[in-house]
């Protein structure tokens, strides 16, 4: 009896732990109040309460007990959305199947790696924490909120989030699958009769399902239920629409495929990954109402990305293609608002639009435009504060505020924020970074590709 | 018919020219750039001031010019000029696809092979050089990269058809110093691996220099007569002799001080420290050896989990704080073009504008030898230099026009080219 007492009051305590999110309360004063969607506002005080945007205005009085940062002089902006990252995750590439539809990364979250805080120190607040671009069809993804501090990875979530997941066309699917195992994809060609086979059969075991639901409502049926399938079950949803598509791309004549795969197929959520060809179809694009999410400038690491433009942002932007600017890189999302800065350079984007491509316009890539993406009263308090204009190049970001959570502050925080010392991790090997630019999406999958090859 | 003719070869004439228009060619002549803000870097700021720029050199630099017969006059009328900006390590035009070896000229094989020379192996005609020297970058470092000592260096101009054309009249040898660190994310070695592969390195290079020293002193005592044939020791003589730089790269702290160690105990004469990750740890004993430093990529991550996530934004900004010189490079191939960031990002963090302008023009010219042709805007230099909107260290500036040894370059890149042909593509989704 005391066992089952016992039972109950874990079970309590973990569904307890699990719910929990910490939410705060805060006043920002006097700050110029960069909403990105409404305006702005010199002079200009963000009330939070319980996590959220309650008031924006001028003079707010604080309610007793809630912490004050003053902002004089300084600059809020909402907190940086990474449409593309692979940070939070141990795992990124199963890459053991040109289609792995059923795998989700949102099962192998580590909430202990220090680049999630040093993102925070770029005033990043939400991430897309993505499967890899070794096969055609990858994994599902995660949303998150970047809550350093959790200990618990589904801390981590960004709970209510809509499903995505990954697809990957072009040079990564080709080499991994065809080049690697020597079965299809080995050309773009095949990519396009991998998805197009994974929908048929999806749409097939969706209709066996429905006939099945339909017939066991009848008297007297007495028919077995077809075969459960996850990979299936996964493809099924993204037909029914309840799974946003970011797929990772370069070339323009692949990223036509997909559109017209989509078309056939009746998908309309759809976003593009990297993209960097982007701007050669972008009336294509735009009028099938398909996203895009680019890197600023990074090109010329692979062949597929030689024909590149950092005037891509630019020119899907001015052709009505929502847009964002992301990292796939534990490096560049520190910096994702000079990122963004760039394309005043390449293209002469206004400051909204620049800001919009790493707040709002990946809020919407992600889903999740009504919570985030915006300093508006109602949305979710993820804010970032710079000591000066988030699109100079000399800016120093300040303040990251995770639902109303102080998760970042430059003034005060420790030089070493490990939650976590592996004990085996050795304490005097430095690693040098290498300089040269390349996506992650290869990332564990290179090494299986490497090892196939005994080039390591 | 004959009207038809000519009609074609009028058409056609058109065509080439449009053809033409699209690729304009550089322009060499004698150009007055008036009423401009001049950063001269090393003689402050001129207001309303002229540069003449004349057979590929600065003749005149002041407010009150007067402008040569036959000058070609470009009003700078609410501009800036700079000299054009250095980075002091990259492998621009020997990389051109980063994933495809078969593009890829800085890696030979072989671990000590000094005799392998950049500027051989440099492709003028690389795309990645019109996008770099439109964004203000006008001189680099291209070096090679591989195993303990993968080449010799060469800072290049870019503008020109032939390496002869484009160098920049500095070359220094490379050495890895060995490495006790770990080369980024996917080195898996274990502790132990990396620590022997680390000592094996050092014995080779402690005999390497010990036979070098000996061909010096046999090449003396023969007054370069009946040495043989030994390419890597002709390479290694000059950095003997103390005529030629010798670029260390190192970057985990124990391997530069390390460095300074060997640089001590062999009395190398000429030396430059490269990458340096970790200098802040070690800056002042780098600092009392007196070696200057090319610090970078400054957009980068830190080498240690533990240590402060913006230790490698501060890096340049703590070496010279310690009283180290300081150059910045990105390290890069295919966006030498942020090298203006990385030095807006070092001075947000605590080397500050001036001195991070300084760190991409003069001192790297100081550095590399080159401070009486380049760095700055002075009577006698070369004719390197950019006009701009703006503080070329912001995005929201615009490069105008680069100048580069005299030659007015022609502001166009593939990328540029894109944006013109794609912002209203035509046609758009339907072809009639």
């Amino acid at each position: 009896m005391k066992k089952i007492f016992y039972s109950f009051a874990l079970l309590a305590l973990v569904t307890f732990a699990h719910a929990q999110v910490e939410r705060g309360n805060l006043l920002i004063k006097n700050g110029t109040v960069l909403t990105v969607t409404k305006g702005t506002f010199e002079n200009t005080d963000v009330l939070v309460k319980d996590g959220k945007i309650t008031q924006i205005g001028k003079n707010i009085a604080a309610p007793a007990g809630v912490k004050v940062i003053d902002a004089t002089g300084q600059f809020v902006m909402p907190g940086i959305i990474d449409a593309h990252s692979h940070a939070g995750l141990d795992a990124i590439n199963e890459a053991t199947s040109p289609v792995t539809a059923e795998v989700f990364t949102g099962d192998v979250l580590n909430p202990f790696q220090v680049t999630l805080y040093r993102a925070l120190g770029g005033g990043v607040t939400t991430i897309h924490a993505m499967h890899g671009s070794a096969n055609a069809i990858g994994g599902q993804c995660e949303t998150i909120k970047l809550r350093y501090g959790v200990k618990d990875g589904d801390g981590l979530r960004m709970e209510g989030a809509p499903r995505t997941i990954k697809f990957a066309l072009g040079e990564n699917p080709t080499r991994v699958h065809g080049g690697g195992s020597s079965i299809v994809p080995r050309t773009r060609m095949g990519v396009e009769f991998v998805i197009r086979e994974s929908f048929s059969k999806a749409k097939e075991y969706m209709e066996a399902w429905d006939k099945y639901n339909k017939a066991k409502t009848q008297k007297g049926f007495r028919g077995t239920p077809p075969a459960y399938n996850l990979r299936l079950e996964t493809l099924a949803e993204i037909l029914k629409g309840n799974i946003i598509i970011h797929c990772h791309s370069y070339r323009a004549d692949e990223i036509n495929m997909l559109l017209n795969v989509c078309k056939d197929f009746g998908v309309k959520r759809l976003v593009f990954q990297h993209v960097n060809e982007g701007f050669k179809v972008a009336p294509e694009l735009a009028k099938f109402g398909a996203m895009a999410s680019v890197f600023a400038d990074w090109w010329a690491y692979k062949f597929e990305v030689y024909y590149s433009t950092a005037y891509n942002a630019a020119i899907l932007t001015r052709n009505g293609v929502v847009t964002s600017i992301n990292s796939d890189d534990a490096e560049l999302m520190r910096h994702l608002y000079h990122e963004a800065a760039k394309t005043q350079k390449y293209g002469n984007l206004s400051d909204d639009e620049a800001l919009a491509l790493i707040t709002l316009n990946p809020a919407k890539q992600l889903g999740i435009d009504a919570r985030v993406g915006s300093l508006e009263v109602g949305k979710e308090a993820d804010i970032a504060i710079f000591n000066s204009h988030p699109l100079s190049s000399y800016t120093i970001p300040m303040i990251t505020v995770v639902d109303g959570v102080v998760r970042f502050d430059r003034e005060k925080d420790a030089d070493d924020v490990r939650i976590y010392v592996d004990p085996t991790q050795a304490v005097d090997i430095a690693t040098i970074q290498g300089g040269e630019q390349e996506d992650h999406c290869m990332d564990g999958a290179e090494d299986a590709f490497g090892k196939l090859f005994g080039l390591n | 018919m004959k009207r038809k003719i000519q009609y074609i070869l009028a058409l056609a004439v058109l065509i080439s020219m449009t053809v033409q228009a699209q690729q304009p060619k550089g322009k060499y002549a004698t150009f007055a750039l008036t009423h401009a803000t001049i950063q001269t870097v090393t003689k402050g700021i001129i207001q309303d001031g002229t540069v003449i720029l004349s057979q590929g050199k600065i003749t005149a630099v002041g407010a009150n010019v007067s402008i040569p017969a036959g000058a070609e006059v470009v009003d700078c009328k609410g501009k800036w000029i700079y000299p054009g900006l250095i980075d002091g390590g990259t492998t621009l035009g020997l990389s051109e696809v980063g994933s495809d070896s078969r593009t890829q000229d800085f890696n030979e094989v072989g671990d000590v092979i000094p005799q392998m020379k950049a500027l051989t192996a440099v492709n003028p005609n690389s795309a990645l050089i019109p996008v770099t020297r439109i964004s203000g970058v006008t001189t680099v470092i291209a070096a090679p990269e591989g195993d303990l000592v993968p080449g010799t260096a060469a800072l290049i101009n870019l503008y020109g058809y032939t390496p002869d054309q484009m160098y920049a009249g500095f070359e220094g040898v490379v050495l890895n110093f060995p490495n006790t660190g770990r080369k980024g994310f996917f080195d898996r070695r274990t502790d132990e691996d990396i620590k022997k592969a680390a000592e094996k390195a050092m014995t080779r290079i402690n005999s390497v220099w010990e036979m070098a020293v000996q061909y010096y002193k046999l090449d003396s005592a023969t007054k370069s007569k009946g040495v043989g044939y030994y390419p890597e020791m002709e390479a290694l003589l000059p950095v003997v002799k103390g005529e030629r730089t010798l670029m260390i790269e190192a970057n985990a702290s124990k391997d530069i001080q390390a460095a300074l160690k060997w640089v001590k105990d062999h009395k190398v004469k000429k030396v430059i420290l490269t990458g340096v990750a970790e200098g802040w740890r070690v800056a002042d004993e780098i600092a009392k050896a007196n070696i200057p430093v090319v610090a970078g990529p400054v957009q980068e991550l830190p080498t240690r989990d533990y240590d402060r996530y913006d230790k490698p934004y501060a890096n340049p900004g703590l070496l010279k704080k310690a009283g180290v010189k300081v150059a910045l490079r990105t390290a890069q191939a295919s966006n030498v073009r942020n090298l203006p960031y990385h030095a807006a990002f070092a001075a947000a963090y605590g080397l500050g504008k001036e001195e991070a302008l300084r760190a991409v023009t003069i001192v790297p010219a100081e550095i590399f030898g080159v401070s009486d042709k380049l760095g700055s805007i002075e009577v006698g230099k070369n004719a390197t230099v950019l006009v701009s909107d703006g503080d070329p260290f912001e995005t929201k500036t615009n490069i105008l026009q680069v100048y580069i040894d005299g030659w007015q370059v022609p502001m166009v890149s593939r990328q540029t080219l894109l944006y013109d042909e794609f912002l209203h593509r035509d046609p758009g989704v339907t072809k009639n």
